[in-house]
């Protein structure tokens, strides 16, 4: 009874279109929207606004960027930490090095990701599944190389560029709530942008080549095409979020905070989120975030049984263990499970 | 009968081998505007293979593709053929499954939308006024196959006659000058294969569609087609009306034999 | 000249122990379908237990013999609980389930047996001899030899005997193999478990090398190219392959090296991938998946 489709009629195919066409999700948007905006920064503590929230904005971001390469376009990737990488590198240069202003760098970070994204997506055009897969593992390791090893790149000796002050218009972000509000403000529009893009012609399009790619050849779909554009827009993606978290949360370009193993991290996030969903990207990084938390509060008090080696590892057996649970039972991910619920409030009380 | 037009796709000397096996030897064939034509055959006669080459899955070995009275340059793309206007339904059921009815439906509109990515990303007035029209378009479709009611389920839990109808309703969504059948009745039972019969025969007299069907259902292919095309082992051993080809003593030989016509 | 040739053997070397890695994968991939991403946490594990086992001063046989049994159990646990529920579903499921079996099996190895890393010593010296001419180190050659009489086995294995026939004869279609009665998930279970011994050997070896330590999983990620260019399904594929990247990386890294810097093996082996894959997009031997239109 409380989550009423009744009585809820489109009248033009406009409404019947929109991103929430029921009331009770507009206003449930609205809610988050407060939340995020007017609620969180002034009572969150410090802690959990550099710690938790923005990494889960930009990690977020991030799932979004792989969930529209990987969920919707069916095109595995594995190097995606990587073109983080490179927008952060690019953007910290554009900034740092030549005094462009910080929303342009931010910009030119994600345009740069995007350009080597493109062409690191060119071997789709010719191969498919596991061997894109390990072709897109290329990506990463050959990045990481290129950028320890370019030296006017990355400047100092291991590969790490400090951010300077930011600022914006001679306004310095320098407190947790300011660096938070530029992620929030970022992840907000391109997370409207990406939802806008999935549900209009290019996100079917997607889909299509994902579930049959010659079907989608054969009405119409021009694959090549349709594939670079979701790497371009899923690395422009990891780029912007690459970005935002050097600059809101590591404090420094540091190659060594964009390996293999955030790749992986990335994958697992959208498959327990929910893969070729939106909602499904950000439920995949709040878990991720939000894990280790859970684990040490969950468990602080047996700290003493409990041996510090099964502690420490727990973060990876819990992950790695739903990953394969979400799979067998639920292979939509949480977003699914979220709709599931949803659906079974439209009628509870009542049972059928 | 009827003085010729021009034949919308003319296929001239097809063959085709896959490894040691020739799939068609020499097979040429016309499919004019407004007509229903049957492609039969017993089974690996190369009926689905025909049908691949005028898509441009394959290219074939031997031959040429004129559509239009224009010839078909070999390098030509599978999607920019369909662009040219012809469309097609899988004798394996591909549709998307990750999608609901509507969106399979929309997706037969692909080639009509013209917006461009930054369009899209805002919603702008262009991509959004786009977006109604061709929603305007799928619905018509949806009306005309009468799967009102199903069109927000995801494909993968319609039935299976549903699925082939939602197939169809997507072919039809690009309102192609060229339809291309594989198979459409394959799986159903009587009631569904009527059903489908019905909307194939008004998509061709009331939308005027030409529609070129492969079908193993020697009724069905009997009633609705205006021509036949018989094919067996790689090559077309008769040619004509229902009528004549019924009785054409090679396609008793190499198919209906003792069914009866 | 000899510098050349010293180089090129010892990456040769190194070369076949790729492709018993890479070995792993293929099999696993050549049965079930399935591409084992937890294959570099196997041979983690099986390092870890080896160890954990000669710590409390079994004899080798028996520490080997007791990593081989837990291994096999992996096997099964990871066959009947992990993939059985997966058997329908599409291959790319079964991938991504293998993912998160890695992260599992890396936390329940380090949990039991502790991050730091540890020295595995099976008497075998590090000293050189010399070969033909050529300054080799025994190591390389002990283990060079145990990964070819390995993969030498495996390949008999799967070409002569009955039980490799059928576990070829599952890969194709699994539900048709479960139609007629093809006890399946025994097969995959089988497969598996040689994976395992695999991964064991894998273990001991770079173990021996560097340590046993959390590093060695990413053993099976120089492993993957190795993969893809000889072709997923291929067995010889991917020895030859194995002996092209282990030679390749060891010559590009001395020769070409030293110009940019170093560092070339961690990449270049990809290099190599996607060079080959241009070409032939389903590596050098891999079977064309034809889509039946």
């Amino acid at each position: 009874m409380f989550y009423r489709e009744c009585g809820n009629y489109k009248d033009s195919y406009a409404s019947d279109m929109a991103i929430f066409p029921i009331p009770l999700d507009r206003y449930g948007f609205i809610i988050m929207m407060i939340l995020a905006f007017l609620v969180i920064p002034f009572t969150a503590s410090d802690y959990w606004l550099s710690n938790i929230m923005i990494p889960f904005y930009c990690f977020g971001l991030s799932a979004i960027g792989l969930n529209i390469l990987a969920g919707y376009a069916g095109q595995i990737s594995i190097g995606h930490a990587a073109f983080m990488a490179v927008g952060a590198y690019a953007s910290l240069i554009l900034y740092g090095r030549y005094g462009i202003p910080l929303i342009p760098s931010i910009l030119g970070g994600g345009l740069i990701s995007s350009a080597v994204g493109t062409i690191f997506g060119l071997p789709s055009l010719r191969i498919k599944g596991f061997y894109l897969a390990i072709a897109t593992l290329a990506s990463q390791f050959i990045i990481q190389w290129i950028i320890v090893h370019w030296h006017w790149l990355s400047g100092a000796v291991f590969g790490t560029v400090e951010t300077p002050d930011m600022q914006i218009f001679g306004w310095l972000i320098d407190t947790p709530v300011k660096k938070y509000f530029l992620a929030l403000g970022w992840v907000v529009l391109l997370a409207i942008v990406a939802k806008n893009l999935v549900r209009g012609q290019l996100g079917r399009n997607w889909q299509a080549i994902r579930d049959v790619d010659y079907a989608a050849e054969i009405i119409g779909v021009n694959l090549y095409k349709d594939k670079l554009i979701a790497f371009a827009v899923s690395t422009f993606y990891a780029g912007i979020s690459g970005s935002l978290i050097t600059f809101c949360y590591y404090g420094a370009a540091n190659i060594e905070e964009f390996h293999v193993m955030v790749s992986f991290a990335l994958l697992g996030m959208i498959i327990i989120g929910g893969l070729g969903t939106i909602l499904g990207s950000f439920f995949g990084a709040g878990f991720f975030v939000l894990l280790p938390i859970g684990i040490n509060q969950g468990l602080g008090n047996f700290m003493a049984v409990v041996p510090s080696e099964i502690l420490s590892n727990l973060e990876a057996i819990i992950f790695g263990g739903l990953i394969v649970l979400f799979l067998i039972v639920e292979p939509y991910g949480m977003a699914r499970l979220w709709h599931t619920i949803k659906d079974k409030m439209r009628l509870w009380p009542f049972p059928y | 009968m009827n003085e010729r037009k021009e034949p919308i796709l003319r296929a001239e000397n097809i063959s085709i081998a896959f490894g040691g096996l020739q799939a068609l030897n020499d097979v040429s064939l016309e499919i004019y505007p407004g007509e229903i034509m049957g492609i039969i055959g017993p089974n690996g006669a190369g009926k689905t293979t025909m049908l691949n080459i005028i898509n441009g899955f394959y290219k074939q070995d031997k031959g040429r593709i004129f559509f239009e009275g224009k010839e078909r340059p070999r390098r030509m793309k599978p999607n920019q053929i369909a662009a040219q206007g012809i469309a097609r339904t899988f004798q394996n059921l591909a549709i998307f499954s990750g999608m609901s009815a509507l969106g399979n439906i929309m997706m037969g509109r692909t080639m009509m939308m013209h917006s461009n990515i930054f369009s899209q990303a805002l919603y702008w007035r262009f991509s959004q006024k786009e977006e109604i029209e061709h929603r305007a378009a799928a619905e018509r479709i949806i009306d005309f196959l009468q799967i009102e009611n199903i069109r927000r389920t995801p494909s993968s839990m319609l039935p299976y006659g549903l699925r082939k109808r939602v197939e169809l309703a997507r072919a039809l969504a690009a309102e192609p000058k060229l339809l291309l059948l594989d198979e459409p009745m394959a799986g159903m039972n009587l009631e569904e294969k009527e059903d489908i019969a019905r909307f194939v025969l008004d998509a061709n007299e009331e939308l005027g569609y030409t529609i070129a069907l492969i079908e193993h259902d020697m009724g069905v292919v009997m009633d609705i087609c205006d021509r036949i095309v018989v094919l067996d082992f790689g090559e077309k051993i008769s040619e004509g009306t229902p009528d004549e080809v019924k009785a054409d003593p090679k396609v008793i030989k190499a198919y209906l034999g003792e069914a009866g016509g | 000249m000899t510098f050349f040739l010293e180089v090129l053997v010892t990456g040769l070397l190194v070369g076949i122990m790729y492709s018993l890695v890479a070995l792993g994968f293929a099999l696993i991939f050549k049965a079930s379908d399935v591409f084992n991403m937890a294959q570099g946490d196997m041979s983690l594990l099986a390092g870890l237990a080896l160890v954990g086992f000669l710590e409390l001063n079994f004899p080798l046989w028996l520490a080997l013999v007791c990593t081989i049994a837990i291994m096999t159990i992996l096997a099964y646990v990871t066959v009947f609980v992990v993939l059985k529920p997966l058997v329908a579903r599409p291959p790319i499921m079964l991938f991504m389930a293998t993912f998160g079996l890695a992260y599992m099996i890396q936390g329940i190895g380090q949990s039991i047996w502790g991050t730091q890393a540890k020295g595995l010593n099976l008497g075998i010296p590090d000293i050189p001899i010399t070969l033909g001419g050529l300054f080799l180190s025994t190591f390389d050659l002990t283990f060079g030899a145990a990964a070819g009489v390995l993969v030498f086995i495996l390949v008999w294995f799967f070409h002569k005997t009955r039980t490799g026939r059928a576990l070829r004869a599952v890969s194709d279609d699994h539900e048709a193999a479960l139609s007629v009665g093809i006890p399946l998930l025994k097969a995959w279970a089988v497969t598996w478990v040689i994976a395992g011994i695999v991964a064991v050997v894998a273990g001991i070896a770079w173990g021996t090398r560097m340590g046993v330590q959390f590093s060695i999983s990413y053993i099976a990620l120089k492993a993957l190219p190795v993969l893809i260019i000889g072709g997923l399904d291929s067995i010889m594929g991917v020895i030859i392959a194995g002996l092209v990247v282990g030679a390749g990386e060891n010559l590009a890294e001395v020769f070409i090296g030293p110009y940019v810097g170093g560092g070339i093996q961690t990449f270049f082996p990809y290099l190599i991938a996607l060079l080959v894959l241009y070409f032939k997009p389903y590596g050098l031997f891999g079977k064309e998946i034809i889509e039946r239109v």
